[in-house]
Parts: structure tokens; sequence; C-alpha cells
């Protein structure tokens, strides 16, 4: 039995490499969402809401909550769990959300 | 490819997963230059998500049910002259008089590049899929606690698990395979929380016994259960988690026949996750946006109404897959396909292939009733609201609480999901009400039906100001992905 996913799918752990979150290091597979390079460290949170400051992270998983929106190389409001994780990103926690670039 | 650069494509396809995909190649075998669009740099949708190529698995079908089929789909997709569009984020679907449609879409992992493309196209098949239900209850905010097949998704795409000990709760049978998935990928389950029961399909024993390979998986996810020891507890539900910055164990609660939890029955589960969801619902804005007609369906959420042949309310508009109900990725190759082998018919002016027409029919039919019958058993009760406390939050953009809307219900006379939202800004923050939609809907009608809340959105997806001022400036006939800037 598969103690890990990436065991279980036989994946080619070799092409790791390194980013950042609030800077402690954290492994990431090539292709993998920033969201999931998270949780394989154990980090679920990376923002506090705007009104009561708490702790989020990702939600459901596939780009329609915003709930995991990050701040990324220093570009806010990335939803974690698209963005591909690149080698030497750094995400930051992001406090509240602004509508800043987007319309709605 | 278009004969001409300055001719629009036959078929616009929106969404490629298990309808868009076999809509897609359908069509293209058939002579229609096809354009195909997602959102995702990969095509398989929900169902067929997986790892990327980089990730170099040797088993990427090891999570899966069925992957031939998608296999398949894509060797057809990759043989054929489909212009795939991945990371494309449609916001608008538009038509200009008596011209052909314009689909709108930025681009980017998330839709965040300045760069807006339209395509032109003689007739649009929406395959959008769907989202997953939620219903909100104390603690379902606290990180840890992730939607059910959002734990799937990403197990499926990034290979990584919320936790490692993870209940599973919520309603429907995507929970069973959410369960046996985790389990297999390493994580323990202690246990799936339905808050129906699995009694209601045996009211409906016809459906059952006409779609073996629905019992098939089920006996796959139940042997899997059974084999990492998962316990499964019927007519209960999570009604508190545990934790404040982490999940630390969750209440389990036994419900009544209406979903009522009952007062002393709670019981501690420890667990570091949480994944939770109440089935899905249609993603139908693109469509209502443009008129489509919708019909109601069970559990207080709407899907598009259909023609026998897939086409929607609106001429040269057709729907295949989970926008026009919850059925699975089987029904939704066979709507692809229909919808595909339809469309090509329309341009031709005159049917194709109709025996293969018929049997796609009868095989939907076949499989819609059954998909019917179990979103029925599933359909949430109204006594759900009787585990809300006065500070859960319903909306978690806005973090708009429980009381805020019930004031909004009893004082201010708010009698559905829209006055409540203009009222207390539940349902207007980023998701724009896709995760508490269908329980804001549920408050503000109290004790009367429930009214689907109107899947009407001005932009399917955010869209940068920079993409939409573009949008005044002449565009020229452009066709192939013109940028719009
Ligand atoms: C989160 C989640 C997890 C699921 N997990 C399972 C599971 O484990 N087992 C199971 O049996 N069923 C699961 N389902 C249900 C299953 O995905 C569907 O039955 C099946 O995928 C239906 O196929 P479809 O083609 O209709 O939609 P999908 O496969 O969902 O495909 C829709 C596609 O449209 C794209 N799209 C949507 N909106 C836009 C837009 N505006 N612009 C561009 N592209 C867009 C999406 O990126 C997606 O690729 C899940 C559903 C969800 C939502
Ligand atoms: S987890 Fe929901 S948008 Fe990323």
């Amino acid at each position: 039995m598969a103690r890990t996913p990436a065991e279980l799918v036989g994946a080619n752990p070799g092409s790791s490499f390194e980013i950042t979150m609030d800077g402690r290091p954290v492994t990431a597979l090539p292709g993998q969402s920033v969201a999931a390079a998270l949780w394989s460290a154990g980090i679920l949170a990376w923002r506090t809401t705007r009104n009561t400051g708490r702790p989020r992270g990702a939600f459901c998983g596939i780009g329609q909550c915003y709930d995991c929106l990050a701040t990324i190389n220093g570009e806010p409001n990335r939803r974690a769990c698209l963005v591909p994780a690149r080698p030497g990103d750094a995400i930051t926690t992001q406090e509240g959300h602004g509508h800043a670039r987007l319309s709605v | 490819m278009p004969a001409s650069a300055s001719d629009p494509y036959d078929l616009a396809v929106i969404g490629a997963g298990s309808a868009g995909l076999a809509g897609a190649v359908t069509a293209a075998g058939l002579g229609l230059s096809v354009v195909l669009l997602d959102a995702s740099p990969q095509t398989g949708g929900q169902f067929y998500r997986h790892p990327a190529r980089a990730i170099g698995a040797a088993r990427p079908e090891a999570l899966h049910h069925d992957w031939r089929a998608f296999a398949e789909l894509r060797r057809r997709l990759e043989e054929s002259d489909v212009s795939h569009l991945a990371g494309h984020h449609v916001w608008a679907v538009t038509k200009e008089d008596g011209g052909p449609w314009a689909v709108h879409a930025v681009t980017g992992a998330d839709g965040t590049a300045e760069r807006s493309v339209r395509v032109r196209a003689r007739t649009v098949l929406l395959a959008t899929g769907a989202y997953e239900r939620q219903l909100p209850f104390p603690g379902w905010a606290v990180p840890g606690v992730v939607g059910a097949g959002g734990a799937q998704a990403m197990l499926k795409s990034g290979l990584v698990l919320p936790g490692k000990r993870v209940v599973v709760a919520g309603s429907g049978p995507l929970l069973l395979a959410v369960a046996s998935s985790l389990a297999t990928a390493g994580a323990q389950v202690p246990a799936v929380i339905e808050a129906s029961g699995y009694l209601g399909y045996a009211r409906h024993p016809r459906a059952l016994a006409a779609n073996p390979q629905k019992l098939v998986e089920a006996a796959v996810h139940g042997a899997a259960l059974l084999r990492h020891r998962v316990r499964l507890r019927t007519r209960s539900a999570v009604t508190e988690v545990h934790g404040t910055d982490r999940v630390e164990a969750v209440t389990v609660t036994r419900l009544d026949r209406d979903w009522r939890p009952v007062r002393g029955t709670g019981r501690r589960i420890e667990c570091d996750a949480l994944a939770v969801g109440h089935g899905l619902a249609p993603q139908i804005e693109l469509a209502t946006t443009l008129g489509c007609a919708t019909r109601p369906v069970a559990g207080g959420t709407s899907a598009l109404a259909l023609d026998g042949l897939q086409e929607t309310s609106v001429r040269g508009l057709w729907a295949a897959g989970e926008t026009g109900g919850i059925g699975g990725a089987q029904l939704a190759r066979s709507e692809g396909e229909l919808a595909g082998l339809a469309a090509a018919a329309r341009l031709y002016g005159h049917p194709v292939h109709e025996g293969r027409v018929r049997e796609l029919q009868r095989r939907r039919d076949r499989m819609r009733a059954f998909a019917e019958a179990m979103a029925l058993s599933h359909a949430p009760a109204a006594g759900w609201t009787g585990w809300l406390t006065d500070d859960t939050d319903v909306c978690r953009c806005e973090e708009v609480t429980a009381k805020s809307i019930r004031e909004a219900v009893t004082d201010l006379g708010a009698r559905d999901a829209h006055t409540v939202k203009l009222l207390t800004r539940a349902g207007m923050g980023w998701c724009q009400g896709r995760m508490c939609g269908a329980a804001v809907a549920c408050l503000a009608a109290g004790e009367a039906a429930v009214e689907p809340p109107a899947e009407r959105r001005p932009f399917a997806v955010p869209v940068p100001l920079s993409a939409l001022a573009s949008l005044d400036e002449p565009t020229g006939i452009r066709p192939d992905a013109s940028p719009e800037l």
C-alpha cells in the first residue's frame, strides 16, 4: 500500500525544487500548484480575513472559492490553487483582501 | 481551423472535461472546425484531473476509475484539428445581431494576465461542469476544513492531502469516492459521515438496475473503505469543528429525518482535517446571462433546461454534462457526443448518424433517471439550519454570520437570497455566492419553499479592468483567439 500520493502514482521526486513561505523553505514538485506545495509542507493557511483577521487557505481546490488568495512574489490576490509553483517563488501571508485589480 | 483566417469556427466548446472533450472530438470528426477552451492547463475536467506531465507520474491512473475512456478521448483530441486553448478563463459569451457568437476569455493560470482574447464561432457547446455545494456549520472556515471534491482535486492534480487523519462528511455519492481515494493515497479516514441514508436508492429499483456501472463503482468504493477500515455513519453530520488555527477534532451529531440535529447525540472524533461537501451544483452563469431557460433540480439548485438534442432555449447554444444536471462523467461523455452530432447536423442542415443519436439518447435518459433519483436521496432537508450558531459565518468571503442573515429575514423582511445579499453583503464577495448561495436561499426561505438562487453573474470569472476597458475598442474580424488588447 502506498504511503504517499506521490508514491501511489509513481511520481519522479528527482525534479523537486524550493519555494518559500514567509521566508521558510518549502519543497515543490514541478506542476504542483502553490497551494499543493504548501499543503505538502503541512501549511494550510496563508491569508487572514479582512474583517476578523482569521486564517484561511485552500477550500474548494478548483479556483472557485477565492479563499486561497496569496501574495506571490509581491503580487496579491493570486489563487494559490491555480498558480503553478516555480523555483524560487516567494509566497507571503496576505492580510485582508483588496479588490485592487479585478472588477468584481 | 476555419478554412480562412477571417472565418469564425464552426463550434466553440467551453470546458475540456468529459462532456466538452467528447463534443469537440465528435464534431471535429465530422469535419467541423472546432476550438476548445478551458481554464485549466490540461484537459480532463474534474473527474480526470491529473498531475502535470513534469511530475513524471508512472501511474497517473492509480487515482482514477475508467482512465481508459479519458486516454481514448485525449488521443482523439491529439489526432484531430481541434484548436485547444488551455489556460483560457471564459468570462462571457455574446452575440451580435445575426452574427456569430463571440467567446471572451482572460488568460493565465489564474486568469490575471493582462490579455483578453475573443474567439468567434457559429455554434457554442457549454460544458463548464459543476462546483461543489456547501452547507455552513460552526467552524467550517477553520484551516483544515476543505471541500470534499476540493480534497479530491488537490490529490488528483497536486498529489497532496490536507492532513493525516481526515474525516469525510456531507452528503452524496462523491463522499465515498473521496474517502476511498484519500485512504488509498495514505490518509487515515476514521469515518465517512453521510447526512442522508442510502435507503432512498431502494425506492428507485428500476433506475438502479438499469445502471450496473454505478453499482460496480459503489462496490469498488465500498471494498476500498472496508479494506481501510473506514466507518460509514449515515443520518449524521459534523455540527462543529474544534480548533482555531487548525482542525483538531470534529463533533458528529445524529440527525432526524428532517436533518435536525438530535440533542445529546454529539460525539467527538479526533482528526486534523475535514473534507466536506453536499453534492454539486451546475455551473451555468455563462448561459443564464444569455437568458437560457433553467429548471429547478432536487436540493435547491438549477440546471439548464435542454431539448432532446442538448440544445438550450437559445438557438445555437448547446450544453452537455453537469451543466444540464449533475450526472457523472459517463453521462457527460454521452451528452457531449450527442451535442457534437447535433451541432454538426444544424450546420450541415441535415441529420447525421441518426442511429447513434438514438442510442446516445437512450443512454442519456437512463443515466439521467438514475442521477435524479440519487440527487433526491441526498437533497438537504430543511432542518439542517438547526446546526447553525449565531456566530457561524455563512458567507465566507464577506464574513456574514447566520445571525445577520436571520435578522435580515425576520426583522427586515427579506424573503429571497437577492434581498438578503443587498442587506448583508452575503454572496457579494469574490466567489459571487458560489459557496454560500444555496445556504442563503434556505435561510431566506424559512418555512416556505426554497427558491434556487439565480445563477446570474455579470462575469463568469473576475476580469482585469484593463481587459474590460479594451472591449469598447472595435475588434475587427480577427477570428483565431484574436487579442482584444
Ligand atoms: C471539485 C470536484 C471534484 C469531483 N470529484 C469527483 C470524483 O472524485 N468522482 C466522481 O465520480 N466525480 C467527481 N466530480 C464530478 C465529476 O467531475 C463530473 O461528474 C464530471 O467531471 C462531469 O464532466 P463535465 O465535462 O460535465 O464537467 P467537468 O469535468 O467539471 O469539466 C468542466 C470543465 O470546464 C472548465 N470550465 C468551467 N468554467 C469555465 C470557464 N468559465 N472558462 C473556461 N473553462 C471553464 C473547467 O476547468 C473544467 O475543466 C467532481 C466534481 C467537482 C466539482
Ligand atoms: S481553493 Fe478555492 S479558489 Fe483556490
